[in-house]
C-alpha cells in the first residue's frame, strides 16, 4: 500500500494498577479504512486517546509520526490542529441545542463579536450533505435517533479539516439499517480522500469495510491483517482476539419447557404525558417459568418504554390493562416494587442511567441489593468485596481490584459491571436491554452462558436486543415489536432474519 | 522510607492533606500574629464554640449539595427556631428538655416542607429554600418584633453554647492542678480508639490485598494526628475542659459520618447524588431520600439555633443572618462537589474549623471588617479552584 499517514511506535501508557498498552506499534496507510479490534480492556481506546492528545505528550513513552512529522501533543486541540478528528464511544453533543449549533460548536463563525447564525447555519447544511443526513438543522440534538445523531457527530468532526477520522465504536447502538448507512457514509469519505480508523466489536461489518484490521490483545499489537489478500475471516479475528477459536458464537441449549407463567400483559397501553401521546397499545405477552424471549424490533419502536412501563414505571406513563406476576394482579408504584417482586432492568445506557461512574467498582455491583450485605441498616464492607469479587471473576470484568472507579474500566467492563448488578439481585424475571452493546465476542459468549446458567436454575430472561443473529442465536420465542404494538410472535424454530424484519417494519 | 514514598502518599492524598494543611498554616500564621492568643486555650475553647452552630449546618448542608440540592433557608430558619425556643421558655414556661424536642421536631418538620416541592413538584431547592429564606426572616421579625431581643434565663439551655462537661476531680486538687482531668481521660480514650482502628482498617485492607501506604509513613501518620489529638486536649485541659457544644458537635459529626459511610442510607443518598436516574432505576426512591436529606437539614437547622441562642444566652431579630453562606462555604471548603455524589462529613467540618479560624483569627488581629470579607472569599475561591485542580489530576 502507500506511505503510511500515522506511525505509532512502541507506545506504553501505564495507569495505577494497569499496564493499558505495552510497547504497541500501529500504523495506518495514506487512505484506508484501518479497522482496531481486541477484547474490551484490550487498550484500543486508550491507544486512540494517545494519538489525540488526550492523554498528552510525557504520559506515555514512544513516539506519534503523523503526515510525515513526530508529533507531541498537549491536548485534543493540538490534534485537531494537525487533522486529526476523533469521535468517542460516547457520543458528545449537547442534547439541548440544535444540529447546527453542536455542528459548529467550538469553531463558531463570527461577524465581529457575534456568532453570525446565517453562515453558520449554511456551512452545518454544507456538512450535513456530506454526510447524506436530510434533517432540518434546526432541530433539537435530542429528538433524534442514535443513528442521526452519530452522524450530527461525523458532521461535526468534518468542519475541521480532517485527514484522519478515527471512530471508536461508532456502530454499538445503530441498528442494521443505520450501521450500513454509516459503513456507505465511511467508503465514500475514503473516496474523497480521509483515512480512517474503526474500532468495532461487530467482526461481521468489519470484514466487510476494512483494508486492513489490526489485533490488540492485553495492551500488545498481535497482528496486522491485510483484507485484500484474503487475511480476514470472523474465524481467524476471534482466535487472536481471544486466544483460541470459539466455534458456536451462541451456546445453544436445549431448555427444560415448563408451562409455569410468571409474567404476564394483557391489553397493556402507556401514555406518555410529556409527548402527549401513547407510546404503547394493547401489548399481550407471556413469560414462562425457565425461558428466554428476545424482544426484536427497531430502534424506538417501544421495546426500552415497554421493559420500563413494567418494572415499576419510573418515567411516570399513564397506564392500562393488566400485569400479571405470578398468578396474581399487580401494579407497582416504584421500581423498587417491582425488584421486591423478583423484576429487574439492565438499562440500555449504562452510561447515562445504569452506572454510578464516579463510584466503584463493588458499590455499584452491590447498589440495588445493598440489603443483602447488611445488618439492620449497616453495610457489611467485607461481605461487598467478597461480592463483587465474585463478579468480577465469574465475569473476568478487567480490573486491577474492585475499589477500581468504574469511570476508569474500559466501555465493555462497564457493561459486564452493569450486569452484574442486576445478576446479584437474584430476580425471577430479567429483563435486559441491549445486554451485549459494546461486549467482545469472547465476554458475549460468557455472558450468553451466564443467561443459559441463569435460565438453567429457573430465572426467566426478557433479552431486549437490535442484533437479531443474537436475537435469533439466544431466544426461546421471540416477539417483535413495531410502533407500540406486539406485531408478531414467533418460536426461534420459524423466525428469521426476513421474517423478523419484515414484522418488524410493519 | 524515601522521598518517592512520600511524594506519591502526598499525591494521592493531597486533597484531604490539603486541608489539614491549610488548617495548621491558618492557626500558626494567627498565632504568631496576635502574640499566641490564639491558641491560648481560652481562645481555642471560645473558636471551637463559636464553630459549633456553623458545624452542624454545614454537615447537614454536604449532604444537601451531595444529593444536588441547595437550602438557603436555613440561616432565618435558625434564627426563627431560637426564637421560639426563646419565647417557649419565657413566655409559655415550658420545661426546658419539652422546648429542645419541641424544636428540634419544628426543625424537622420545616425540613420536609421545603423538601415537598422540589421532590414532589420538581421546582429547584434554589428557588424553594429562597422562598423559605423570604419566610423565615419575615417569621423570625414578627415574633421578636414586640420585644426586640428576648433574654433567655434558664441555665440549662444556657448551658449549651456555654457550659463544660463537669470533671471527676476539683479542679485544684493536688494531682495535675489546674488542668481538666476528664478532658484529658477522653482525649486520651480518643487517641487509643483512633490507633486501633485505624490498625484495624490497615489489617483488613491487607488481608484483601489492597494497597496500603507503607509502614514508616503509616506509622508517620498515626503519630502525626495523636499528636494532634493530644495537643488539642492538653489545649482544652488547660482551660474549662470540653464544652457541651464540642461534645454535640462531634456526636453529630460522628453519627453522620457512619451513616454516611457505613449504612445503608448512606449509600442511597451518595447514589442518588451520582447518578439520580440509575438510582430510581436500582429501586431506590429519590423522592424518599430527598425528603430524608432535607428533614435532617431542619434538624440541624434547629440544631443550630439552639446552640446559637444559647451562646448569646438570648434571641435576637437578626439571628441566623449569613449563616446559610457560611456554611455552604464551610462545606465547600471541606471539598463537596455540587456535580453531586462526592463529599466527606468529616471534611465539612474541617471546613467549618477553617472557615472560623479565619473570622476569629482576624477578629483577634483587629483587621478591617471590609478586608476580612475580601479574604474569606479569596479562601473559599482558592480552595475550591484547589480542589477541580487535584480532583482533575487523579482522573
Ligand atoms: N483513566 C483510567 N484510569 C485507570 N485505568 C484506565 C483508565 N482508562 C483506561 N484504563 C484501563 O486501561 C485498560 C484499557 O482500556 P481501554 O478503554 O483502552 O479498552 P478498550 O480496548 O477500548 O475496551 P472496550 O472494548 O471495552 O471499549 C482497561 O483495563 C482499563 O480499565
Ligand atoms: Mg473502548
Amino acid at each position: 500500500m502507500n506511505t503510511p499517514i500515522l506511525e505509532m511506535k512502541n507506545i506504553t501508557k501505564t495507569f495505577p494498577g494497569v499496564k493499558a498498552l505495552n510497547d504497541v506499534s500501529f500504523s495506518v496507510a495514506q487512505g484506508e479504512i484501518h479497522c482496531l479490534v481486541g477484547e474490551n480492556g484490550a487498550g484500543k481506546s486508550t491507544l486512540m486517546k494517545v494519538l489525540s492528545g488526550v492523554h498528552p505528550h510525557g504520559d506515555y513513552s514512544g513516539e506519534i509520526l503523523f503526515a510525515g512529522q513526530v508529533q507531541k501533543f498537549r491536548g485534543i486541540a493540538d490534534s485537531e490542529k494537525a487533522g486529526i478528528a476523533i469521535i468517542y464511544q460516547e457520543l458528545a453533543l449537547v442534547p439541548d441545542m440544535t444540529v447546527y449549533e453542536n455542528i459548529l460548536l467550538g469553531h463558531e463563525i463570527r461577524k465581529g463579536p457575534a456568532v453570525d447564525w446565517n453562515e453558520t447555519i449554511k456551512k452545518a447544511n454544507e456538512m450535513l450533505k456530506k454526510v447524506r443526513l436530510d434533517i432540518n438543522p434546526a432541530s433539537l440534538v435530542k429528538d433524534l435517533g442514535v443513528g442521526r445523531q452519530q452522524l450530527v457527530e461525523i458532521a461535526k468532526a468534518l468542519c475541521k479539516d480532517v485527514k484522519l477520522l478515527i471512530l471508536d465504536e461508532p456502530t454499538a447502538a445503530l441498528n442494521e439499517d443505520d450501521c450500513d448507512n454509516l459503513l456507505d457514509l465511511i467508503r465514500h469519505l475514503k473516496e474523497q480522500g480521509v483515512t480512517c480508523v474503526l474500532i468495532s466489536h461487530k467482526l461481521k461489518e468489519v470484514i466487510k469495510i476494512a483494508d486492513t484490521v489490526t489485533v490488540l490483545r492485553d495492551g500488545k499489537t498481535v497482528v496486522t491483517l491485510d483484507a485484500h489478500k484474503g487475511e480476514v475471516s470472523e474465524g481467524v479475528l476471534i482466535k487472536h482476539m481471544v486466544g483460541r477459536e470459539i466455534d458456536n458464537i451462541y451456546p445453544r441449549r436445549e431448555h427444560k419447557r415448563s408451562e409455569e407463567v410468571v409474567l404476564e400483559v394483557r391489553g397493556w397501553g402507556a401514555h406518555d404525558n410529556k409527548l402527549g401521546r401513547n407510546v404503547l397499545t394493547d401489548v399481550h405477552f407471556k413469560v414462562r417459568k425457565g425461558e428466554i424471549i428476545g424482544f426484536a424490533g427497531l430502534m424506538g419502536s417501544g421495546r426500552t418504554e415497554l421493559a420500563k412501563s413494567i418494572f415499576g414505571n419510573p418515567d411516570g406513563y399513564t397506564l392500562s390493562g393488566e400485569l400479571r406476576v405470578k398468578d396474581e394482579v399487580r401494579s407497582f408504584r416504584h421500581t423498587s416494587e417491582a425488584i421486591k417482586a423478583g423484576i429487574a432492568y439492565a438499562t440500555e445506557d449504562r452510561k447515562g442511567n445504569g452506572l454510578i461512574l464516579i463510584q466503584d467498582v463493588k458499590q455499584n455491583i452491590t447498589l440495588a441489593n445493598l440489603a443483602e450485605i447488611s445488618k439492620r441498616g449497616v453495610v457489611n464492607n467485607n461481605a461487598e468485596v467478597k461480592v463483587a469479587t465474585e463478579y468480577k471473576e465469574a465475569l473476568s470484568i478487567k480490573t486491577p481490584t474492585v475499589e477500581q472507579m468504574v469511570v476508569n474500566l474500559s466501555g465493555g467492563n462497564q457493561q459486564k459491571v452493569s450486569v452484574a448488578k442486576w445478576l446479584f439481585v437474584k430476580p425471577d424475571v430479567l429483563i435486559l436491554d441491549e445486554p451485549t452493546r459494546g461486549i467482545d465476542v469472547g465476554a458475549k459468549y460468557e455472558i450468553y452462558s451466564i443467561m443459559n446458567a441463569l435460565v438453567e436454575q429457573g430465572m426467566s430472561i426478557i433479552m431486549i436486543s437490535s442484533e437479531l443473529p443474537e436475537v435469533l442465536g439466544m431466544s426461546d420465542r421471540i416477539y417483535i415489536v413495531s410502533n407500540g404494538r406486539i406485531t408478531g410472535e414467533l418460536p426461534v424454530g420459524e423466525a428469521t432474519q426476513e421474517k423478523i424484519m419484515q414484522l418488524a417494519t410493519s | 522510607m524515601t522521598t518517592n514514598d512520600l511524594r506519591k502518599v502526598m499525591r494521592q492524598n493531597i486533597r484531604e492533606y490539603g486541608m489539614y494543611i491549610a488548617l495548621v498554616a491558618i492557626m500558626a500564621i494567627f498565632t504568631a500574629n496576635t502574640k499566641g492568643i490564639f491558641i491560648s486555650s481560652r481562645n481555642i475553647a471560645n473558636l471551637l464554640n463559636q464553630t459549633g452552630y456553623i458545624a452542624v449546618l454545614a454537615v447537614g448542608m454536604t449532604l444537601v449539595i451531595v444529593i444536588r440540592h441547595i437550602d438557603l433557608s436555613v440561616g432565618f430558619l435558625a434564627g426563627f427556631l431560637g426564637a421560639i425556643a426563646a419565647i417557649a421558655l419565657t413566655s409559655w414556661h415550658m420545661n426546658v428538655w419539652l422546648v429542645l424536642v419541641l424544636v428540634l421536631a419544628l426543625g424537622v418538620l420545616a425540613g420536609l416542607v421545603t423538601a415537598f416541592p422540589v421532590a414532589r413538584l420538581g421546582i429547584p431547592s434554589f428557588v424553594a429554600s429562597l422562598a423559605g429564606w423570604l419566610i423565615y426572616r419575615g417569621a423570625l421579625l414578627l415574633v421578636t418584633s414586640s420585644k426586640g431581643t428576648i433574654i433567655i434565663p434558664d441555665d440549662t439551655f444556657n448551658a449549651i453554647g456555654n457550659g463544660y462537661i463537669p470533671d471527676i476531680l476539683p479542679v485544684d486538687s493536688a494531682f495535675l492542678p489546674g488542668l481538666h482531668k476528664l478532658t484529658l481521660i477522653l482525649g486520651f480514650l480518643a487517641v487509643v480508639w483512633f490507633i486501633v482502628s485505624e490498625i484495624g482498617a490497615r489489617k483488613s485492607k491487607r488481608s484483601y490485598n489492597f494497597d496500603v501506604i507503607p509502614n514508616d509513613m503509616f506509622v508517620l501518620k498515626i503519630i502525626f494526628i495523636s499528636f494532634v489529638l493530644g495537643l488539642i486536649t492538653w489545649v482544652l485541659a488547660g482551660y474549662n475542659g470540653l464544652s457541651w457544644t464540642v461534645v454535640i458537635v462531634l456526636g453529630v459529626v460522628m453519627v453522620y459520618d457512619y451513616i454516611a459511610r457505613q449504612t445503608v442510607l448512606g449509600r442511597h443518598i451518595y447514589v442518588v447524588g451520582g447518578n439520580p436516574e440509575a438510582a430510581e432505576l436500582s429501586g431506590i426512591s429519590v423522592k424518599k431520600i430527598t425528603f430524608v436529606v432535607f428533614g435532617s437539614m431542619g434538624f440541624l437547622t434547629a440544631l443550630s439555633g439552639i446552640l446559637f441562642a444559647s451562646r448569646l444566652q438570648s434571641a435576637t431579630t437578626t439571628a441566623g443572618t449569613l449563616f446559610e453562606l457560611d456554611c455552604i462555604a464551610a462545606a465547600y471548603i471541606g471539598g463537596v462537589s455540587a456535580a453531586g455524589g462526592v463529599g466527606k462529613i468529616t471534611g465539612s467540618l474541617i471546613g467549618a474549623l477553617v472557615y472560623m479560624s479565619l473570622m476569629n483569627g482576624m477578629n483577634l488581629m483587629g483587621t478591617d471588617i471590609s478586608l476580612q470579607y475580601v479574604i474569606r472569599g479569596a479562601v473559599l475561591a482558592s480552595a475550591v479552584i484547589f480542589d477541580v485542580a487535584t480532583r482533575r489530576r487523579k482522573r
